[in-house]
């Protein structure tokens, strides 16, 4: 006796197939089973390919070349390393936009962690039925438009209309503190001022997201650790630094590795605040900002491309030290 | 069933026939010209009945960086292109659009029909022209009238030179505290354009090297120093929340810029000074141009030949710029639309002047400068250099000597 067709011995499937007659398509290869998976996940990477592979390639290439748009494809012109040179060298714009971007990032990025953290902690510790009310409502800058958030912001920093002088002048009033206010109103747009205005908006953005995941890295501290210093005479803040922040290590690196790549990209919230230029004596342009302005403004697209890889080895370079100092496991 | 075939078989004939002769032009354009567009479309449609007219409007610089892309490409690319006076250099040098003074255009014969110093704004240094102006932008000096006279400055302590100009304003500011200016930033640019001979370009000269370091320059920073020394000036940006506050708080007095600004005070800037404010020439005989529109083909564009009939219409027709001048406050590039009786219409907003005139007067004045395709880089260099000179106290030879040094390395001749 043949065990195959014996009903019961061979699996469901392959009696089905047996049985069922199969038209002539089924046999074509690029329709079989084992190719079926990679047709399945190909959009993905045929989109990748064109909009995000090709671009990244194409920009490299184009870093080498001189490239006035407007006049065409045929008018690229291989220069070699000629843009590179320039822009490490003699472009002092784009030397100017790397401090920039490099105060932001570090006057924007370290009162994000700072504040964050032990807001996280309290919202942890403090907060039981309010806490997902008040967490949504410090994530919810996070998640507005960052356009919408910077033009209300420029509005809010008017030097003769706006809020923010209108407290600050009202504050030097007060007895005991106001000698630290100003008397007058602050021009925001003045180059000493600039990049604090900025700063403080990319704080305010940032702070709810990074408690955000600060919040939910500390929920998954076991309770029982917390139970036994208390046992063992913790206090709260105590608790915090010999618990929470060792335990967080992973998390602290993620949300930090973040904020290096998001604020040395920065773009969106300079470009609205100073309105497009960089302000006085460029004290507002980071340089996103100046590759932007270097492609469309100057027309010079070979020489944005070369500031784009410089901006990417600049950021490989922060995130590996950064990788060095809290990543990896050390216990 | 048989019977409706053929009435259907015959109506798309038909349908097939009129769409066959239909031509689509794709007009690309940003606020606030399309709306000359959209208003000319109904006008053309009577003529060219078998024109359909399709509009994209894009926000001003969006725009021109969609332009900038398309012709980078090939793809893309309207029909009718407009051009702002901004980017019109930028596009003039790169060989993407058509040259209208070569057949079968031969947009030459309308050059004495236009006003003079529009043409050579929309042509590369090689005199390949690639706009057809359709408005430009007489540089007008809008005053507030009641804050003058008050302060005892009459129209002629304004206008008749550049130091009775600052002198004004320190009377003013002592009468009422109002600022006779946005910006100090202002002078600076309408000193630079002003005196200039037929030909000259205001950053470069013919052979594309920035001239910067020079006695023009020299005035303008001088001057623009001098106003903000004497505190006459308000520190603020054109188009800014200030700017447009200042206006409606009977802060600023006088704003020089486009014949336009007219409309925009009436609009939406200063509605309720109505009446209280008079237009002017510049001060110390300055002429010059705020601004201005064209229209280009590109030259992987589908509809050449119609898209010139429709830019013909735009540009030459009188009947038509006249409407652009009435709807949108356009002022008209076509000299006998200029002309017309329409001018001597008084303007309720500058409390019955006959605005016009003066305006078309100035037109006539504006010296036929040429513009490089890097313009915007050297307009953004020396505004750098004198907001340090007004701010920091750079000295003016270092700053006009660090600005033209650094536009020739920034554009690396």
């Amino acid at each position: 006796m043949n065990p195959n067709t014996l009903a019961g011995t061979a699996p469901v499937t392959e009696r089905v197939r047996a049985a069922t007659p199969r038209p002539a398509w089924w046999r074509r290869p690029w329709l079989s089973r084992r190719s079926a998976p990679y047709l399945f996940i190909s959009p993905f990477f045929i989109l990748f390919a064109v909009f995000g592979l090709f671009p990244l390639l194409f920009s490299v290439y184009l870093s080498f070349h001189r490239w006035d748009p407007a006049a065409g494809l045929e008018a690229m012109r291989w220069v070699g390393l000629e843009n590179y040179v320039y822009s490490l060298r003699d472009d002092d714009w784009f030397h100017k936009s790397l401090y920039n971007t490099l105060w932001l990032a570090l006057v924007s990025g370290l009162p994000q962690h700072l504040v964050a953290l032990p807001l996280a902690f309290f919202f942890h510790r403090a907060l039981k039925r309010s806490r997902n009310v008040v967490v949504g409502l410090y994530f919810l800058p996070f998640i507005t438009s960052t356009v919408a958030v910077s033009l209300v912001f420029s509005s809010l920093f008017s030097r003769d209309f706006g809020v923010v002088n209108a407290v600050l002048t009202s504050l030097h009033d007060v007895p005991l503190i106001g000698w630290f206010f100003p008397e007058q109103n602050i021009d925001w747009g003045q180059p000493g001022y600039t990049k604090w205005m900025i700063a403080f908006v990319v704080w305010w953005r940032y702070v709810g997201w990074n408690a955000v995941l600060y919040l939910s890295a500390m929920q998954t501290i076991p309770r029982d650790l917390y139970e036994a210093a208390e046992m063992d005479g913790a206090k709260a803040w105590q608790q915090f630094r010999y618990i929470t922040l060792p335990l967080l290590r992973p998390m602290i690196f993620f949300a930090v590795t973040l904020t290096i790549i998001g604020n040395l990209q920065l773009f969106e919230e300079p470009f609205i605040l100073t309105g497009g230029t960089g302000g006085i004596d460029q004290a507002g342009k980071t340089a996103a900002m100046h590759m932007y302005a270097t492609a469309f403004v100057d027309g010079d697209f070979g020489t944005a491309s070369a500031v784009a890889w410089l901006l990417f080895l600049m950021i490989a370079a922060a995130t590996w030290a950064n990788h060095r100092l809290l990543g990896g496991r050390r216990d | 069933m048989k019977k409706m075939w053929a009435p259907l078989v015959a109506a798309a004939m038909g349908w097939g026939v009129a769409s066959a002769q239909t031509v689509t032009l794709t007009v690309a354009s940003f606020p606030d010209l399309d709306r000359g567009i959209k208003l000319a479309i109904p006008l053309y449609k009577k003529l060219h009945p078998n024109v359909e007219i399709k509009l994209t409007s894009l926000a001003y610089a969006d725009h021109h960086t969609a332009m900038t892309t398309a012709l980078a490409t090939g793809a893309g690319l309207p029909d009718v292109m407009a051009i702002d006076m901004g980017f019109i250099g930028k596009f003039a040098e790169s060989g993407g659009m058509e040259d209208l003074s070569k057949a079968p255009y031969n947009a030459g014969q309308f050059r004495d029909q236009v006003a003079r110093f529009a043409y050579p704004l929309a042509m590369s240094g090689q005199g390949v022209m690639v706009g057809m102006p359709v408005d430009i932008g007489p540089g007008a000096l809008f005053y507030r009238k009641d804050l003058l006279d008050q302060a005892g400055v009459s129209e002629t302590d304004l206008t008749k030179s550049w130091e009775s100009y600052i002198e004004s304003g320190k009377k003013l500011k002592a009468s009422s505290g109002a600022w006779l200016l946005a910006s100090a930033v202002d002078i600076k640019d309408i000193y630079i354009r002003s005196n200039l001979k037929d030909g000259e370009g205001v950053y470069f000269n013919k052979q594309g090297q920035p001239t910067i370091n020079n006695a023009r320059f020299r005035k303008a920073f001088e001057l623009a120093k001098a106003a903000r020394t004497a505190g006459i000036d308000g520190k603020i940006g054109a188009w800014s929340n200030e700017w447009s506050e200042g206006f409606k708080r009977d802060r600023i007095a006088s704003q020089m810029m486009g014949a336009w600004l007219a409309g925009h005070l009436n609009n939406w800037l200063a509605p309720e000074s109505k009446g209280k404010w008079r237009s002017a020439h510049l001060p110390g005989g300055a002429y010059g141009s705020w601004g201005g529109s064209f229209y280009g083909i590109p030259k992987k564009a589908q509809n050449k030949q119609a898209a010139w009939d429709f830019i013909k219409f735009l540009t030459t027709n009188k009947e038509m710029q006249i409407e652009a001048f009435r709807g949108i406050d356009a002022f008209p590039s076509l000299l006998a639309a200029q002309n017309d009786p329409f001018i001597e219409q008084p303007i309720d907003y500058l409390g019955g002047q006959k605005a016009r005139v003066l305006w078309k007067e100035a037109a006539n004045r504006i010296p036929a400068m040429s513009v490089d395709k890097f313009d915007p880089v050297a307009a953004e260099v020396v505004n750098a250099e004198l907001e340090k000179v007004l701010e920091q106290n750079k000295d003016i030879g270092q700053a006009l000597a660090d600005a033209q040094a650094q536009v020739q390395r920034r554009v690396r001749r």
